[in-house]
């Protein structure tokens, strides 16, 4: 029962974004736009660019994902949406189960498709690492799936949202960005994740402690 | 409550500069370490009262854990930002740069932005009690983020450069030193309960116009 509540906040979502398209279109065109700022910024060497392809990958993959989980609870506002969400009956934090689940296959998509354009604009070898980065990717998309959707909460209700929602963000999805650049380095240099054992082990455990406490706080923040 | 800080303050002061001994190797710039180390634990004890207190709001909903949580952690702000100068006053002279990317540096300045940012909250979110529920929320996230923080700074720090380059070795104290240090620390503390209550009161006088 509380699962199936979940899954309907989950299939609300992705319903509402297959049909519009609102978000996907924005989102895929802000990273591809990225890749060129990267480019310029860094210039054309591609050893330099391959050095810096771990915190590249992930900058990006954390600048798309502050816009898009930045309007989880948009969608909400409009035609009292929110308090429909409020009345209904159960306990609330389902509602936030099936958000984080949205945020996580929005960030998973995001990541095929930078990955993606990484390795056709700059010709980067992927095929070895491709298993160990989904892994270390799923693992970064939860984390932040859950404090981004908690924050997304939060900020929707605020006027200046959109300078809240990555000050309050940023912070804290700082650990989680510190070990999925480690991982990733540590996968493009040695192709296995074996040497990146505790990096995962501290993504995991931010991703439970995270995840937890957003279970457990969300529902004072949707009655506020 | 004032007269008693402002004499353990005062004396903490005095303390440092005359009754504690001069540095043997790094001189007088040593002292800075009386404002530095009790203002850090001061704004650990502060940030520990802001979880508690988001804790207590978000079970009992009583307002006023709510404004202990907002005062403690302005004053909390204002220790850690005196935390961060004084340590860059000290490390100028002996580590040669004003800031390093050291794990515990770095802990620290997050740990500052961290409760910024719930400052800033408080700040943006008009109606009262949302502005405590968001507040109450991001104070706990905040505390529970900080070991998280903690273990990933250091972790970044020893894999790349070993810190222990950039620390210099702990000195065995000596007495005196010990002794000015803890004074320091009972004063700050002092202050810290002082500030907070006048905060609280300062809320009150707010809240009645």
């Amino acid at each position: 029962m509380y699962l199936r509540r979940a899954w309907a906040v989950f299939w609300k979502d992705s319903l509402v974004e297959r049909r519009s398209k609102e978000m996907a279109n924005g989102l895929f065109f802000f990273a591809f736009l990225l890749l060129f700022l990267f480019h310029f910024a860094l210039g054309p060497d591609r050893a330099r660019i391959e050095m810096a392809f771990p915190g590249l990958l992930w900058l990006g993959f954390l600048l798309t994902g502050l816009l898009g989980l930045g309007r989880t609870f948009l969608g909400e506002r409009e035609n009292d949406c929110l308090e429909g969400l409020v009345l209904a009956p159960g306990d609330k934090s389902a509602i936030y189960l099936g958000k984080v689940a949205g945020g996580v296959v929005l960030m998973l998509l995001l990541q095929v498709f930078l990955l993606l354009l990484f390795t056709v604009f700059y010709n980067l070898e992927m095929r070895k690492v491709l298993p160990g980065l989904a892994f270390v990717g799923a693992l970064g998309a939860i984390g932040f799936a859950a404090v981004g959707s908690l924050f997304a909460a939060i900020t929707a209700q605020v006027r200046a949202r959109e300078l809240l929602f990555p000050l309050l963000l940023l912070p804290v999805v700082i650990p989680l960005l510190l070990g999925a650049v480690a991982a990733t380095g540590e996968l493009v240099q040695s192709h296995s994740l074996s040497a990146a054992r505790h990096w995962l082990a501290l993504l995991a455990g931010a991703d439970l402690i995270y995840l937890t406490t957003g279970l457990l706080t969300f529902e004072f923040i949707l009655e506020a | 409550m004032g007269w008693v800080t402002a004499i353990g303050l005062l004396s903490g002061l005095s303390a440092g500069f005359l009754y504690a001994p001069r540095d043997a190797v790094q001189g007088n710039v040593q002292r800075i370490m009386y404002l530095h180390v009790p203002s850090v634990l001061t704004a650990y004890l502060a940030f520990g009262v802001v979880f508690l207190a988001s804790l207590a709001y978000l079970f009992s909903q009583r307002s006023r854990w709510d404004r202990l949580a907002a005062a403690s952690a302005e004053v909390g702000v204002v220790f850690t930002g005196l935390t961060l100068v004084s340590g860059s006053v000290w490390g100028k002279p002996t580590w040669g740069t004003w800031w390093t990317w050291d794990a515990r540096l770095t802990t620290t300045a997050l740990l500052f932005l961290i409760y910024v940012s719930y400052l800033l909250v408080r700040g943006m979110v008009e109606d009262r009690e949302r502005a405590a529920r968001f507040s109450a929320v991001v104070g706990i996230i905040g505390a529970i983020d900080v070991p998280i923080i903690h273990f990933s700074v250091q972790w970044f720090r020893t894999l790349h450069q070993p810190a222990t380059l950039l620390r210099p070795q702990a000195p065995t104290m000596d007495a005196t030193m010990v002794f000015t240090l803890l004074l320091n620390v009972g004063a700050f503390i002092l202050f810290y309960i002082y500030l907070t209550r006048m905060r609280l009161h300062l809320t009150q006088l707010e809240e009645r116009t």
